[in-house]
């Protein structure tokens, strides 16, 4: 079962693609591009569709998926944390 | 699997263009002549009226938008005839006349000094009239580069971007390839990555008419906002499905144009394309009036991949619906034509997605009624560019 995918190597979030994903469960993740596995736990419950932080990181911080950036970090998230509009803005309007 | 010998059957039309519906519709010019179109639909069974809200006392580039938009639905290849009716003579002839340049049967009337019953009376025999003559027509032997495919996603998610958006993309890839006629848009949607579909344009003067209809488009949002757009652009819905910023949301959007197909060109709001290849047409990123649009430039199928669940449709346009969030295809399944949920567990793979959609787009052509068809979704929205005079 996989339980989060990534788009390519290098993204610093992947997207939870099932439901009932809870806090302190350990992940199966697909590398789409790159076509591999790999595994993460949580630490937060996260609804299907939403994203989970690949890596730490700090307040102001740019948050890579697809290969570029998406928006900025305006707090401090941990790996395995939610991540979205509580925690991460638009750089552009 | 597609090839340049593929097929599909089709209504050859007067002009020579291809169409995959038959529809004869009561086309009103103005927001006070949809009554007499409802009633003369209602008296003559097979024919379609498409009622808007629009049509009087609009001027300059938002008139011509209008009347580019009404006569454009009228000429498109899924119309076997059109019977217009306005309140008044010369703007109804204006479109009666446009509309009867393809060489299909047009029949007009205006209201004003004749009233609604006269009129549908009149404009009833007229339309009986031209619904047998469509009901004739039969359908023939056409080749897969004839087929103008346009696409927009709406009510995105995530799963938007990693699966719906790329099958659409793994799709058209195949189809330029082809020979065929292609078109996306969603201008502001496009924001964050208006520079990968930039390095897409053929040639720099496209980029720079790209480049230009992308700035505006950005002027325009400036001058208007009091927020972030946040819950406008991303909508509640897209967030509701994970998705965070309209960065985030545009990298997905722009995986509907797959790897290898290049911009060709640049359309205004409704343009007709002048050739084959991929068009970008400037356009609202709110589903229906983007698909009004598309079917207005004359495009006949239309591609439709939604995460949280878009429920669109349009009058003369089969729209198809393809979605890879296993969810929503459980909770609104009645509404997917396309279910691509195996390819997040890894079931199938991109080219097996791709495949998938273009297998449902010759089924559609051929004949089979999308969902939004079945459920009678034909929304029929106009794009304003100002307030009337």
């Amino acid at each position: 079962m996989i339980h989060y995918v990534v788009h390519e190597d290098g993204d610093s979030v992947g997207t939870i693609v099932v439901e009932g994903v809870k806090g302190g469960e350990k992940l199966t993740g697909w590398v789409m591009e790159q076509d591999k596995m790999v595994s993460l736990p949580t630490i937060s419950e996260i609804p299907i569709g939403h994203k989970i932080a690949l890596r730490d990181l700090e307040k102001d911080d740019t948050v890579i998926k697809y290969g570029v950036d998406i928006g900025r970090a305006i707090a401090p998230i941990k790996a395995g944390e939610h991540l979205h509009v509580h925690n991460v803005k638009t750089k552009r309007w | 699997m597609i090839s340049k010998d593929s097929t599909f059957l089709g209504y050859r039309r007067e002009n020579g263009r291809v169409g995959v519906r038959n529809h004869v519709i009561i086309l009103p010019v103005d927001d006070i002549s949809n009554a007499a179109c409802e009633s003369v639909a209602n008296n003559i069974k097979g024919t379609m009226a498409i009622p808007h809200p629009y049509g009087r006392l609009q001027f300059g580039a938002d008139l011509e938008l209008h009347f580019r938009t009404l006569i454009g639905t009228g000429s498109n290849p899924n119309v076997a005839a059109v019977v217009v009716i306005g309140i008044e003579p010369a703007w109804t002839k204006l479109v009666a006349d446009a509309i009867a340049k393809t060489g299909k049967p047009v029949q007009s009337f205006s209201i004003s000094q004749n009233g609604d019953h006269a009129t549908i009376m009149k404009a009833s025999k007229a339309a009986r009239e031209l619904v047998q003559a469509a009901s004739e027509k039969q359908r023939e032997v056409c080749p897969i580069s004839e087929l103008w495919v346009s696409t927009k996603c709406g009510e995105s998610d995530t799963t938007s971007g990693c699966g719906a958006n790329p099958t659409v993309g793994n799709a058209f890839d195949k189809l330029y390839d082809l020979g065929t006629t292609l078109c996306f848009g969603e201008t502001s949607e496009l924001t964050g990555g208006e520079h990968l579909v930039a390095e897409r344009c053929r040639t720099p003067e496209v980029k720079a008419r790209f480049m230009e209809m992308f700035d505006s488009y950005q002027a325009m949002i400036d001058r208007h906002k009091t927020s972030d757009l946040s819950d406008s652009q991303p909508t509640k819905g897209n967030i509701a499905g994970g998705l965070t910023t309209i960065e985030e949301k545009a990298l997905g959007n722009i995986q509907k144009i797959g790897k290898k197909c290049m911009v060709d060109g640049v359309l205004d709001y409704a343009e007709t394309p002048s050739g084959p290849g991929l068009w970008f047409m400037q356009s609202s990123s709110a589903a229906a009036e983007m698909v009004t649009l598309c079917a207005a430039a004359g495009y006949v199928v239309h591609f439709f991949p939604t995460g949280q669940g878009n429920i669109v449709g349009n009058p003369i346009v089969p729209v198809i619906k393809l979605c890879a969030n296993p969810r929503t295809v459980r909770t609104m399944g009645e509404h997917v034509d396309v279910d691509t949920s195996g390819l997040l567990q890894r079931e199938i793979n991109m080219d097996g997605a791709g495949d998938m959609l273009l297998d449902m787009m010759l089924r559609t052509a051929n004949g089979r009624f999308t969902a939004a068809e079945a459920l009678g979704h034909r929304e029929f929205v106009l794009t304003r560019l100002y307030e009337s005079a």
